[in-house]
């Protein structure tokens, strides 16, 4: 049993890593009013910024230019949306693609013919000492790359955060019922503004965790989509920090059904696993939105 | 000559200066020899005859056809950025169509995209039911769905839709009475580009003349006051909208199959259904003004294949200028809000607006 379990955990932890950093930085703005279709972009930006950075500063340097990346996205959605009131989905949209295609004309003008995104740093897996003797669960849960046990603590707090202080209060406010928050003193625009950037580091760093810690290189377009299931996810969670991280682990689950199914020897075209999480996507949607309720304010420009 | 055609001319000259401007100084960021990219771009989009009916042209079709789907969903409240999907399924409909009936010589055509239209409209009615019925945002799901539809195809060409030989991951050619003729001295442009033509025409007419068009601006406009004025049926037009859009994307891709591939494979759309949404905002959401936005997006993918072949330009440069392109748009549109919208106004006026 544990032959097939502990390996089927450890690759849900590792697919839900990056998903669920996505989703929790989008938590938070979407708890703002806002809905970021840009995460896509935020993700994919991570990613280049940490072979960038990477190349430069090592795997610590690839963190930083993951978080980086995936903030001078978030600070162009903000600029856009908060400032100019522009359309979010449109916005949103537009970024995705302003991504994929910066993205690809700097990795194939940079490191086109060079090869150097093929002998990058990568992040080890780390153990956390006593955890990860736990037997079974405690492998694939504690022998996991750094950004995983930042969701594993991003998660609470942020769920902490969110319902116990002022700060988070005055989000939520905003995110309900904007007028009245701007009438009682808070700053709407500096709030949301500061959201954004939050999901976009968070986005950027889910980018990094996947060139970093799991494919080992950078390939265009390789968020294939996370930014958007993530966004799924944030719906699934109900819009709750600890939601979204139970969210994310169950994408994980259905994602790594694959590796279970292959080591018990059972057949089917890839395709079929290419594209469940898309299919689980649109059924987790359909079940989970008509009892949810989304912030009042959401998508909608002040 | 009226204002509103001179102020066009300058927008349409504005829009191509900042496309050179900016591609101008892309490539001097890059270090590329700007003046070879830029005459490959040229000659590879509009510089010259052949390019500009073979390559440029060619690649208006699906992406008029899809615009218009973009920019009717968008005018009816519908954001529908599932218009690649849609295609994929109407050129999967088409090829399947065309080879069932390979007996029936040209009377495959018709069949073939009609069949294309209703693939295309089928596949956005699952967004259009899972956002009536489970409030799904269809932003999410059409875009899961494009990615469904691709793996779909993916599978399809390597499994039931594989040519007889199993050697290549594509379908079997459709019969050369199904092909969409070409034009007379107008290289590899299709009889295709006449069905789009029309078909937006008549997009553009039924907007603004028809009442289906009316009820779809107005509860593009505001859903709110559109139920609440009791003479629109809310679900009904949005569900009308996402079907329209899905059709008319479908269109694109049969008729992208019966006149360019003539069989179906995975890489049969570059990306059509997301740079039409890039058509379709620059349009302003007209449908009249997608055929022009539509052959200046061609232009610049036709220019950028071009510049990649001749001067090594990576071909993504063209989707940076694009997303450019749209977010210029929005700028300039916020700017004009912001001008009408005092920042001193109560919220409540303020949202009215």
């Amino acid at each position: 049993m544990s032959d097939v379990f502990a390996p089927f955990l450890a690759a849900t932890v590792r697919t839900a890593t990056p998903l669920a950093l996505a989703a929790l930085g989008e938590v938070v703005v979407e708890r703002a009013g806002l809905i970021n279709i840009g995460l896509e972009g935020a993700i994919l930006a991570g990613a280049f910024g940490a072979l960038a950075g990477a190349t430069v500063g090592g795997v610590a340097g690839g963190y930083a230019g993951s978080i980086l990346g995936g903030m001078i996205v978030a600070a162009i959605f903000a600029l856009f949306v908060v400032r100019g009131r522009a359309d979010q989905i449109i916005t949103g949209t537009a970024l995705t693609l302003l991504s994929v295609g910066s993205t690809g004309t700097l990795y194939r003008t940079i490191y086109g013919q060079s090869g150097a995104a093929l002998t990058m740093p990568t992040s080890a897996a780390l153990r956390v000492p006593g955890l990860a003797s736990i037997p079974v669960i405690g492998g694939p849960l504690f022998d996991q790359p750094p950004t995983t046990y930042v969701a594993y603590l991003l998660a609470p707090l942020l769920a902490w955060w969110l319902s116990r202080t002022h700060a988070g209060l005055a989000l939520r406010s905003i995110g309900e019922v904007p007028e009245a928050a701007r009438t009682a003193g808070i700053s709407v625009d500096r709030y949301r503004t500061l959201a954004i950037l939050f999901g976009g580091a968070l986005g950027g760093l889910a980018g990094g965790t996947l060139v970093l810690a799991q494919a080992g290189t950078f390939a265009e377009s390789m968020s294939s989509g996370r930014g958007f299931i993530a966004i799924a996810i944030v719906v699934l969670g109900r819009w709750h920090p600890l939601g979204v991280a139970i969210g994310a682990l169950v994408f994980g689950g259905a994602s790594a059904l694959q590796f279970a199914f292959q080591a018990k020897g059972w057949s089917a075209p890839y395709q079929l696993f290419l594209v469940t999480p898309y299919v689980l996507t649109l059924l987790a949607l359909a079940g989970a939105v008509g009892r949810a309720r989304a912030p009042a304010a959401l998508g909608k420009p002040l | 000559m009226t204002m509103s055609t001179l102020r066009q001319i300058l927008v349409a000259l504005a829009v191509v200066t900042v496309i050179l401007v900016v591609t101008t100084l892309l490539l001097l960021l890059g270090g590329y020899a700007v003046e070879t990219a830029l005459a490959a771009f040229w000659r590879g989009s509009f510089g010259a005859w052949y390019a500009f009916t073979s390559a440029t042209l060619v690649r208006a079709v699906p992406l008029m056809l899809a615009g218009t789907a973009v920019a009717v969903a968008f005018r009816a409240g519908v954001f529908n950025i599932g218009a690649e999907g849609q295609l994929l399924a109407g050129a999967t409909a088409a090829a399947t169509t065309a080879l069932a009936l390979r007996s029936f010589g040209a009377a495959a055509i018709p069949a073939s995209l009609a069949a294309g239209a209703i693939a295309g409209a089928l596949w956005a009615a699952i967004a259009a039911l899972l956002r009536a019925r489970f409030g799904v945002l269809e932003v999410i799901s059409t875009i899961m769905l494009n990615f469904v539809a691709l793996y779909a195809v993916s599978y399809l060409v390597r499994g039931p839709l594989q040519e007889p030989s199993h050697a290549y991951p594509q379908s079997a050619s459709i019969d050369a009475a199904a092909e969409l003729g070409r034009l007379p001295g107008m290289g590899r442009l299709h009889v295709g580009i006449v069905l789009a033509v029309v078909a937006v025409a008549a997009c553009g007419w039924a907007l603004r003349q028809t009442a289906v068009g009316f009820r779809f601006i107005a509860v593009g406009e505001s859903a709110t006051a559109a139920a609440s004025a009791g003479l629109i049926d809310l679900p009904a037009t949005t569900m009308q909208a996402f079907t329209v859009s899905g059709a008319l994307a479908g269109l694109a891709g049969a008729i992208q199959l019966l006149g360019v591939t003539y069989a179906l494979y995975e890489d049969i759309s570059p990306g059509y259904g997301y740079t039409a949404i890039a058509v379709a905002l620059l349009a302003g959401l007209d449908p009249w003004k997608v055929i022009a936005s539509a052959v200046l997006f061609a232009g610049l993918e036709a220019g950028g294949g071009a510049m990649q072949r001749d001067a090594g330009v990576p071909s993504t440069l063209v989707t940076v200028i694009e997303a450019l392109l749209i977010l210029a748009v929005l700028g300039a549109q916020s700017r004009r809000l912001r001008r009408a919208t005092p920042r001193a106004l109560p919220a409540r006026a303020e949202r009215a607006i």
